[in-house]
């Protein structure tokens, strides 16, 4: 078939021949300028051009465009080739707008007109040209210009096929570029019936229509799913010779097979049992014919078979509810994992990442992970090791995490650049999400910064911290281990960021063996102080001034590097801010002050972790918890937005230093008991009250979460009070301390997890337990079940308390109708008044929101009050009733006093209305620390050398009410032979004593 | 859907370059390099399909490619289209180069930028397929060359009118016409 050749145009040939052989770049520009020149003469000068030339200089700039030069004229030559009754000249002018005009051109308004005529007119394939212009330019003015004739040319009856397959796929463009400035009418209702039009090429064009108008509106359009069950039927029965020339390679049209089964993927399996079984023989149908002998040896043949396959099984993984095809489907996918064809075994690790997500699939899946774990290792191409890595990531949980992780980690050290950081992340989340010993986690990544210390984002190190410090049984062991790691000559900077601020709050821990010592612990940091930079060297400086108050030891030897002109002379202002006042912090200030300030930090919040939020505010869309897949897609953050996103948090530490100024001034004054252990990457939401809890891992970058530090985002004072009011430095009530957490760990383990049942007295399942906790401590999870997670937090000064709930939603749905009621059982409202700032009706998929409650104390009181949450989910109602951890000894400020003085008054309130005793049997070991810590966290003080049995524990405390201020004093006695204590309490106010007693006894 | 379809040379001339979804020029060319970088850095046997650059649209696209003796042919798309579709249709697409250039080479595709267009305005249309049957492409295309052909008739006309006055001997031309033979009464079936 000689159609083409020969018929050229000789100028254009010439030109291109000229252009070919020039032998440098310069001598081609000088040629095409040349070309442009002279063609810019033509069309100014000389008005007798006829269609021939117009034609030919058209096609010049064409390819001058090609090469990649800029055409700033010929336009209008080209739309008045438009007008040409010519079909040739029509031809290269609609060609060169489409490619050259785009969508603004002033000239537009002239093209739509000539489209117009060329539409309207008879001549097919006018028609066709000027649709298919439209169709690639696609603009919001054609839209609206054309929007009542191409529908019309859709569903006319004396549109010949090729025109209604044109004319489909530019309604089809039309709708996307402005769907709204297409009327809708009566073409909608016949749209689905061209899926039984005589000609294949009509029915793939308008599939692919309908598929677009179906995503926008299913219910609509629900007909076409019968429609193209049947057809799909006919297709897939039929023998290949039936079809004649839709027939590609011995398969039966291909791409109609495949636009069919993705147009089926946007509904549910079919309802009409009728429907539904023909579908299913189709599908059998295509999974059987996988089996057969290949009817050529072409590559074609099996490439257009197995497209239809693919598309078969990803629709079976989308309906996902008959167990045999998911088997059968499983079992392809696992042949074409081992498949010579590389392109196949791409496709099928892609297809199994979808299918890991399916419940009936998941443990079938699991069976091909050697399979794809040799793949990961042995693939010659990095996209396909990429799909590995996803299926990886996909098909892991709780009982083999710690293997992909551990394969995973091996890989990395060899993984190509390009999926590094990915690759980190993905280790980094699967790692904490199938973590049931944290000692193996904290491994992990240590192990990732170790291997790719370059690719862990600040997310990655910043979440093992919060971990670490919330979970008080990995941090021994953390300590231990970055001290091994980082006694590596060579260690990442990230490790010694990582160190740094585990080793300033829990070396202590590891400082009784004496080869990680106080000293051997800061030297060994210090050895790696030179080799950071300076946000490094800030975070070991806070680390040094925590290591002060964790070792008085070697107090000396860091004032002297504080002092050193290195540090004290930096060049960073901040440097020197730092050392300087950490200088003045740790001479002026007594033990009690510097134990205060410095004391470790409290617990987070428990909440999502920040690398998945992270995926999470990049794709939304993409990433609904509990997906998996979804997961996989949206981790793919190029690096560069990573570290972006980083430096827009600024260093908070400005702040934190003008606390610290006011320290030095005052420094006769009681000093603030507010200070961070700020370390850099603190964010600086909500002003200085944020150092408090400081260090707010994870969330550096947004502002959106609530701190946990600073409620209110406002003042300083508010905050202060969390850790102890000023005259009383020595009892902070909010940072619980370690023990105090050990021992809550204790207690949640031994008692029911949290449902949704409620119980008899009308309170959620573990809501009594929870409640417990919650005497000792300020903060934690109040109840967390399927849906919903409740966190409390709470701050007291004197009668007022605030205290803040937040209500997580855990599931992919929102929670609507959202209701919270408190309400106070007998006649609590008297002594206690509480104020519920309203929340709002609904809390979004994955969000959390937060409640503020301010309670003052009126009068002593025995019950707390109720808070009963209701909400809808799905449509069900569902109610969760707890107990608000309200409690009297909250409203306590421990006092100090001597022996003397304890016992004076001790000896003064001698009415037995004022006195309650108990003897109590020991839950746990009894233990002085323990004991101590909750004591501490029960806001009263611990008087030392006041008992001359120093076994024994007395407590002071002054309850604060709104009428008026009760003293309070407190006696234990342990018996660790027989593990019981005894605890007295009196107080100068009828009642209280008891109210008290019966407080401390549960939590001992 | 397809976003774009460019064909280069094993040296990143390109040949054809195609955008359904509007890029300003500097951009296409840009794109065009990119994914020169991208396809060609790849050995032959690697599998067909990679994750677009970022300058299209990245993981999101996917590139899916042929690369056919001195030339790649590659086809950038997102997510709703099958990768053996696709990777069919561009087989499809150069065996309909080849059946209307005879043994399609490259220099086909550079001394008619225009026919390769025309070719493909057949396959694809607004960035969705539009016809895979290669006979009824054929077909169309044939029509388009017969207009053309009729239209060269048409132009050249003016041409042969004047050579006709030049040679005014008109009644040799008149002796010199030959009427067609008249099929043979034998061969005409009843």
């Amino acid at each position: 078939m000689p159609t083409v050749k020969g018929d050229g145009m000789r100028g254009l040939a010439v030109f291109i021949s000229d252009i070919r052989n020039c032998k440098s770049k310069e001598a081609e520009i000088k040629r095409i300028n040349k070309e442009l020149a002279n063609i810019r003469s033509k069309f100014k000068g000389d008005k007798t051009l006829d269609g021939y030339q117009k034609k030919k200089y058209v096609c010049k700039l064409l390819f001058i465009f090609l090469l990649g030069h800029d055409i700033d004229f010929g336009h209008m030559e080209a739309v008045n080739l438009l007008s040409s009754n010519r079909y040739t000249e029509k031809q290269i002018g609609y060609l060169f707008i489409s490619v050259l005009i785009g969508a603004n051109n002033d000239l537009m308004k002239l093209v739509i007109q000539a489209i117009r005529n060329d539409l309207a007119g008879r001549n097919p394939i006018h028609i066709t040209l000027a649709l298919q212009c439209v169709a690639n330019i696609g603009s919001r003015e054609m839209a609206e210009g054309l929007s009542v004739d191409i529908p019309k040319l859709l569903v006319s009856g004396d549109t010949i096929d090729s025109v209604k397959q044109s004319a489909a796929l530019t309604l089809l463009r039309l709708l996307r570029s402005s769907p709204d400035s297409i009327p809708m009418g009566e073409w909608m209702s016949r749209i689905i019936h061209l899926l039984n039009d005589q000609h294949m090429g009509v029915v793939t064009a308008a599939a692919s229509l309908i598929e677009n108008l179906v995503k926008k509106n299913p219910e609509e359009y629900k007909g076409c799913v019968s429609l193209a069950v049947s057809r799909l039927s006919r297709i897939v029965t039929s023998s290949y010779t039936d079809l004649q020339d839709y027939t590609y390679y011995f398969v039966p049209a291909p791409w109609l097979s495949v636009k069919l089964l993705r147009l089926l993927q946007n509904y549910p399996p079919p309802e009409d049992p009728a429907v539904k079984t023909r579908l299913s023989e189709c599908l059998e149908t295509i999974l059987n014919k996988a089996q057969e002998p290949p009817k050529s040896k072409k590559v074609q043949h099996s490439n257009a078979k197995n497209a239809v396959l693919f598309e078969a099984i990803n629709l079976i993984i989308h309906m996902d509810s008959d167990p045999n095809l998911l088997v059968r489907a499983c079992n392809q996918l696992g042949q074409f994992l081992q498949h010579r064809e590389t392109n196949l075994r791409y496709l099928a690790l892609e297809s199994m990442c979808l299918l890991a997500t399916s419940e009936f699939s998941h443990e079938a899946v699991k069976k091909h992970q050697e399979t794809v774990i040799t793949a990961l290792k042995t693939e010659r191409d990095v996209s396909v090791r990429q799909r590995a890595v996803d299926l990886l990531y996909a098909m892991c949980d709780r009982t083999n995490a710690e293997e992909i992780v551990g394969e995973m980690l091996e890989y990395l050290e060899s993984a190509d650049y390009s999926i590094r950081e990915e690759m980190v992340l993905k280790v980094a989340i699967l790692a904490e999400k199938y973590a049931v010993d944290y000692t193996w986690y904290v491994d992990v990544i240590l192990n990732l910064i170790r291997i790719a210390g370059d690719y862990v984002s600040e997310e990655v190190w910043y979440r093992v911290i919060q971990i670490v410090i919330n979970r008080d049984d990995v941090q021994g062991y953390a300590a231990k281990t970055v001290f091994e790691a980082l006694q590596a000559p060579a260690c990442h900077e990230n490790m010694v960021k990582v160190g740094g601020y585990i080793l300033g709050e829990f070396g202590n821990l590891i400082a009784g063996d004496p080869r990680s010592g106080s000293a051997v612990q800061f030297q060994l940091l210090h050895s790696k102080y030179h080799l950071c930079s300076p946000a490094t060297r800030g975070l070991l400086l806070s680390a040094y001034i925590k290591f002060i108050n964790l070792f008085p030891e070697i107090k000396h030897i860091i004032q002297d590097v504080l002092r050193s002109d290195n540090n004290m002379r930096n060049a960073d202002v901040e440097l020197q801010q730092r050392s300087i006042e950490y200088l003045q912090l740790s001479s002026i200030t007594t033990a009690d002050v510097l134990a205060t300030v410095l004391e470790e930090m409290p617990p987070f919040p428990e909440r999502e972790s920040s690398i998945l939020a992270k995926l999470k505010k990049k794709k939304p869309s993409s990433v609904p918890e509990g997906s998996e897949q979804k997961e996989t897609t949206a981790s793919k953050i190029p690096a560069v937005q990573m570290s972006n996103n980083v430096d827009i948090a600024p260093p908070t530490s400005i702040n934190l230093m003008s606390q610290a100024d006011e320290l030095v001034s005052f420094s006769e004054a009681p000093p603030p008991s507010v200070f961070t252990f700020d370390s850099g990457p603190a964010p600086s939401a909500g002003g200085q009250s944020i150092t408090l809890q400081g260090f707010d891992v994870g969330e550096s970058s947004t502002d959106d979460f609530v701190d946990q530090g600073s409620p209110q985002g406002g003042s300083a004072s508010v905050d202060l009070l969390g850790l102890g009011s000023p005259t009383q430095p020595t009892a902070p009530s909010v940072g619980s301390g370690g023990l105090l957490d050990m021992f809550d760990t204790l207690t949640s383990h031994s008692s029911a997890p949290a449902t949704n049942g409620i119980d008899l007295g009308g309170l959620s399942g573990g809501a009594e337990e929870a409640f417990r906790k919650f005497i000792c401590k300020n903060n934690g999870v109040l109840f967390e079940n399927d849906l919903l997670q409740i966190g409390v937090k709470s701050e007291y000064r004197e009668d007022l308390g605030r205290l803040w709930v937040f209500y997580g939603n855990k599931t992919t749905f929102q929670l609507n109708a959202f209701l919270v009621d408190v309400s106070t059982p007998g006649n609590l409202s008297e002594s206690l008044s509480i104020q519920q700032k309203p929340v709002g009706g609904e809390v979004e998929a994955g969000a959390q929101v937060k409640q503020q409650f301010n309670m003052a104390c009126v009068q002593e009181f025995a019950e707390a009050p109720v808070m009963t949450i209701q909400f809808l989910y799905s449509g069900a109602q569902q109610k969760i009733s707890l107990k608000l951890p309200v409690v009297l000894n909250k409203y306590i400020t421990p006092a100090e006093m001597d022996a003397n003085t304890f016992f004076t008054r001790w000896k003064a309130l001698n009415s037995p209305s004022q006195e309650c005793q108990q003897i109590i049997k020991a839950t746990s070991p009894i233990d002085h620390e323990q004991v101590k810590a909750k004591l501490i966290g029960f806001s009263v003080s611990v008087l030392e050398k006041v008992d001359p049995n120093a076994e024994n524990f007395v407590s002071a405390g002054i309850l604060y009410t709104r009428n008026q201020q009760v003293g309070i004093l407190l006696r234990l006695e342990p018996n660790k032979q027989a593990q019981m204590y005894r605890l007295t309490v009196r107080a100068s106010r009828d009642k209280v004593a008891k109210i008290l007693c019966d407080l401390m006894q549960t939590q001992l | 859907m397809i976003k774009a379809i460019l064909v280069f040379n094993n040296h990143g001339k390109p040949r054809l370059s195609r955008f359904y979804q509007y890029y300003p020029e500097d951009m296409q060319q840009q794109i065009v390099r990119e994914t020169f970088h991208l396809v060609s850095k790849r050995d032959d046997n690697v599998c067909n399909f990679l994750e677009g650059g970022t300058l299209i649209g990245g993981s999101d696209f996917k590139i899916i490619y042929r690369h056919y003796a001195t030339l790649y042919f590659v086809f950038c798309v997102d997510s709703s289209e099958s990768e053996l579709g696709i990777l069919d249709l561009i087989q499809v697409f150069v065996e309909t180069l080849d059946k209307c250039f005879e043994n399609v080479c490259e220099l086909d595709l550079i001394f008619h930028v225009d026919k390769v267009h025309y070719i493909l305005a057949e396959l694809v249309m607004g960035g969705m397929v539009l016809e895979t049957n290669m006979t009824e492409i054929i077909t169309r295309i044939e029509e388009q060359n017969k207009l053309e052909k009729s239209e060269a008739g048409i132009a050249a006309a003016p041409a042969r009118a004047v050579s006709a006055l030049k040679e005014m001997n008109i009644p040799q031309k008149v002796k010199d016409m030959k009427l067609p033979d008249l099929p043979s009464i034998g061969n005409l079936k009843f």
